[in-house]
């Protein structure tokens, strides 16, 4: 009798916390359904797939659009866009370079110059969409060209070599896992932290609901705005000083294209153009579901020009099914 | 004269609310007959069942001569009748020309005719005598020429019946003097016009006669002769309370909050009150009058131009609603969705919105501490809602409403603003938000309530503020105040 009083109550208290769980990660399970039947069918077709090595080379190469595609699923739920990740992803490696070679600084005054530099791209970002009143799209469409145009004119569109000291940030690994995929780990854990237990989150989930009533209910609508751009900077900075460590160079054309790569992953991860609404772990497996499908085409000797087509396609797909679950809900 | 349109038994109701019962009204053929009645007593309806925008639950329309049932806006145009909304129905980057003919272009094999556009577009303009070129695009032009353009259109789709809906009401005077003048070059021609207006002396100077609605039916017409402010008033108010206000005396004390001139160029001018702990503050006055943009100015919404601010006897700066909230300010907005809540975000997350900090520590939120929070306001205030983890835009009118106040409660407001509180609610969530508000009074709060019910504001309310075009005409106290003294404040600002 006695332990029956006892358990009842906590028996409650674990199905309440289990539904609850459940329905927080109800859009990420669709999301992560997707990638397994993905994993499953390409262990299927190809002997090469399901192996740690080729595993562990596919994380690494998604990982850089994953660390992008934190700050833009921040950015997203505000109801915003950030064009320029991929420029300032380049822009930050190419500052970090140019302040080790051309300038001889030590290493990690670099690689903060160019953290720095990405950073304060972002919050430019954030000043002309709340000061001069552009909208996000315009606002990072024009920093997208100025970062790139910057990067083009301080290389003079040349490589710059690293030194390997550097280029252990990208290469190295701890227990055979490389050093991006733990980075990605991290970043995703804090800022998941951050969204969901921290006053901004709640503020970031707010603004994207209702810009009108979160400023009426006291919250500070530009600041939050210009924190949300600013640590999309600043996550592009960090993942393109990464990807120069990884290939020993920085080059002034990288991530060419990648801001629709990371906007994609977000949206395949559940997030919405309207606002409100997306989590950093569906945006990381939204990631993963496109690296993957990169990866098993290669492996399926699926020509370059067709690949293209097939992620269009496959981005489409995912998003109509979102759309179409969140229909039903509605 | 004979007779154009008339209307019988018409009844439209909207969920919760009867909007009109049983009304009737008639116009003749080259008449202007004006629409009156307080807001919300069924006037815009009305004008939209009439252009197709609404669809009537039961009743007669008989126009010229026919009965017709009115099915779509197209309908109504086809029919001869014309509707010209307070926010015109134009398209800003055509041309004058072009929106004459929206919808009718002429030309052939899909080409656009745009020199038999023109042409015919002037003949219609100089009737109306809009002088500007044809091809002027609509966004260029005064509120007041855009009028003229849907005049125009209205004559070019040779409409028997036109509508105005507060035509005047961003006009200044000698722009209504135009409109005057053209509304009887149209009567002159045979066409009947329909004039919503809130202002006496236009409806005096151009009716021939007035109907009159009030809470959804219909109470009388006056002819000619006998159109007197006092009789539209007494016509307009003449309606038995009914008491629902459970209004318990509170002890008033001292003054919280006063506002001492302020200024919002272009929409308040000298605005000065106070409001005291435990007081209900009504602010009554027409749709338009300003009420809402004291509040916003109030609360750091809007700029204003000059004014100040005392809480408690000490003037404070308060240029945002996080400094508003700070000094112990909180406002229910009257647009519950767009403004009061974010619909996307769960009810206990509306509620804890603005009191987030009192649920951190070190910068984290406590998740336990939350759900107190909104476990204990769901019970305070019956929100009926399956789980604190539902989302607030699936629950009902009521029960958001009494989100958005829980929200302000949890920040303990010295003063807690409500900006039409019971809009849109049903009968019984009315009553406990009523119940609520005089609880709040006797534990201190100030409240201050905007309202367009007179009921509500006679029933709810300790001392009246009433407002007419952007300035303070009267306070009234709960004893001597009556829905007449109201009105004449509001309408006329004597």
């Amino acid at each position: 009798m006695d332990t029956e009083k006892m358990t009842s109550p906590s028996i409650g208290k674990v199905k309440g916390s289990m539904s609850k769980l459940f329905r927080g990660s109800n859009d990420i399970l669709g999301v992560f359904l997707i990638l397994l039947g993905l994993c499953v069918v390409m262990t299927f077709a190809s002997d090469n797939f399901l192996s740690v090595d080729n595993l562990s080379s596919v994380a690494r190469a998604f990982s850089f659009v994953a660390i992008m595609a934190i700050g833009m699923t921040i950015v997203i739920i505000t109801g915003g866009i950030d064009m320029s990740v991929g420029s300032i992803f380049a822009f930050a490696g190419v500052i970090t370079a140019y302040c080790y070679s051309d300038l001889q600084l030590a290493l990690p005054l670099c690689i903060l110059l160019g953290i720095i530099g990405g950073a304060a791209f972002g919050f430019i970002n954030g000043l002309l969409i709340n000061e001069c009143n552009l909208p996000p799209f315009i606002a990072t469409l024009g920093t997208m060209s100025v970062a790139r145009g910057l990067s083009y004119a301080i290389t003079s569109g040349f490589p710059i070599s690293m030194p390997s000291s550097f280029n252990k940030l990208g290469q190295g690994m701890i227990f055979n896992i490389p050093y991006p995929i733990i980075l990605m780990i991290v970043l995703a854990i804090i800022f998941t932290f951050i969204l969901n237990k921290m006053i901004f989150g709640r503020h970031v989930y707010a603004v994207g609901g209702s810009e009108e009533a979160s400023a009426i209910s006291g919250i500070k609508v530009k600041r939050v705005k210009l924190a949300v751009y600013t640590i999309s900077g600043f996550l592009s900075a960090i993942a393109g000083i990464i990807m120069t460590a990884r290939l020993g160079v920085a080059q002034s054309t990288a991530g060419l294209g990648y801001e629709l790569d990371v906007i994609a992953a977000v949206i395949i991860g559940g997030a919405s153009f309207s606002g409100g609404k997306g989590t950093i772990v569906g945006a990381i497996l939204g990631a993963a579901i496109m690296g993957v499908l990169r990866n098993g085409l290669v492996l399926l000797n699926v020509s370059a020009y067709w690949q293209q087509t097939v992620i269009g396609l496959v981005i489409i797909i995912a998003v109509t099914i979102d759309q179409l679950r969140y229909k039903k809900k509605a | 004269m004979s007779e154009l349109l008339r209307l019988d038994g018409i009844m439209k109701a909207f969920p919760g609310v009867k909007a009109l019962q049983d009304v009737q009204f008639d116009v003749r053929k080259g008449e202007v007959v004006s629409l009156m009645g307080e807001n919300g007593a069924g006037k815009s309806t009305l004008i939209k069942i009439l252009a197709g925008v609404y669809r009537k639950d039961a009743g007669t329309i008989q126009f010229d001569g026919r009965r017709v049932e009115i099915e779509s806006p197209l309908h109504s145009q086809k029919l001869g009748i014309s509707v010209m909304f307070q926010e015109l129905n134009l398209l800003p980057n055509l041309s004058v020309a072009e929106n004459i003919f929206a919808g009718r272009e002429k030309g052939k094999f899909g080409l656009f005719d745009k020199h038999g556009t023109r042409k015919e577009a002037l003949r219609y303009m100089n009737e109306v005598g809009l002088n500007c070129p044809p091809n002027t695009p609509v966004r260029e032009l005064s509120v007041s020429q855009r009028q003229m353009v849907e005049f125009a259109k209205a004559l070019s789709i040779q409409s028997k019946l036109i509508i105005l809906d507060e035509p005047t009401s961003s006009l200044t005077d000698r722009e209504a003097e135009r409109l005057f003048e053209i509304i009887e070059k149209l009567k002159r021609d045979g066409v009947s016009i329909v004039f919503v207006s809130h202002k006496m002396k236009e409806v005096q100077m151009i009716s021939d006669r007035v109907h009159i609605l009030r809470d959804g039916a219909y109470v009388g017409c006056l002819e000619k002769g006998e159109v007197t402010e006092d009789r539209i008033i007494q016509l307009m108010v003449g309606r038995k309370l009914e008491n629902i206000f459970e209004k318990a005396p509170s002890a008033i004390a001292d003054e919280v909050l006063a506002v001492k001139g302020l200024h919002v160029p272009g929409k308040l001018k000298n605005i000065s009150f106070s409001v005291r702990k435990g007081e209900i503050v009504g602010f009554a006055g027409l749709v338009g009058a300003g009420r809402t943009e004291v509040m916003r100015a109030v609360m750091g919404i809007d700029k204003r131009s000059s004014g100040q601010i005392f809480i408690e006897g000490r003037e404070v700066h308060i240029t945002s609603p996080s400094q508003a909230i700070e000094h112990g300010i909180g406002l229910v907005p009257e647009d519950r969705k767009q403004q009061g809540l974010v619909l996307g975000l769960s009810v206990k997350k509306n509620i804890s919105l603005s009191a987030l900090q009192q649920l951190t520590r070190i910068g984290v939120l406590s998740g336990t501490a939350e759900d107190q929070l909104a476990d204990e306001y769901i019970n305070k205030l019956s929100i009926k809602t399956p789980h604190r983890d539902q989302r607030a835009g699936n629950l009902s009118g009521g029960n958001q409403q009494k989100i958005v106040i829980a929200k302000w409660l949890a920040t303990h407001p010295r003063v807690l603003i409500l900006d039409e509180p019971t809009r849109g609610i049903d009968v019984g969530a009315k009553k406990e938000i009523y119940t609520l508000m005089s609880k709040l009074a006797r534990q201190g709060v100030a409240i201050i309530m905007i309202s367009s019910e007179m009921p509500e504001i006679l029933g709810m309310s300790d001392r009246i503020i009433v407002m007419h075009e952007g300035e303070i005409k009267g306070s009234l106290d709960r004893e001597s105040a009556t829905q007449e003294k109201i009105l004449e404040l509001a309408l006329k600002g004597a």
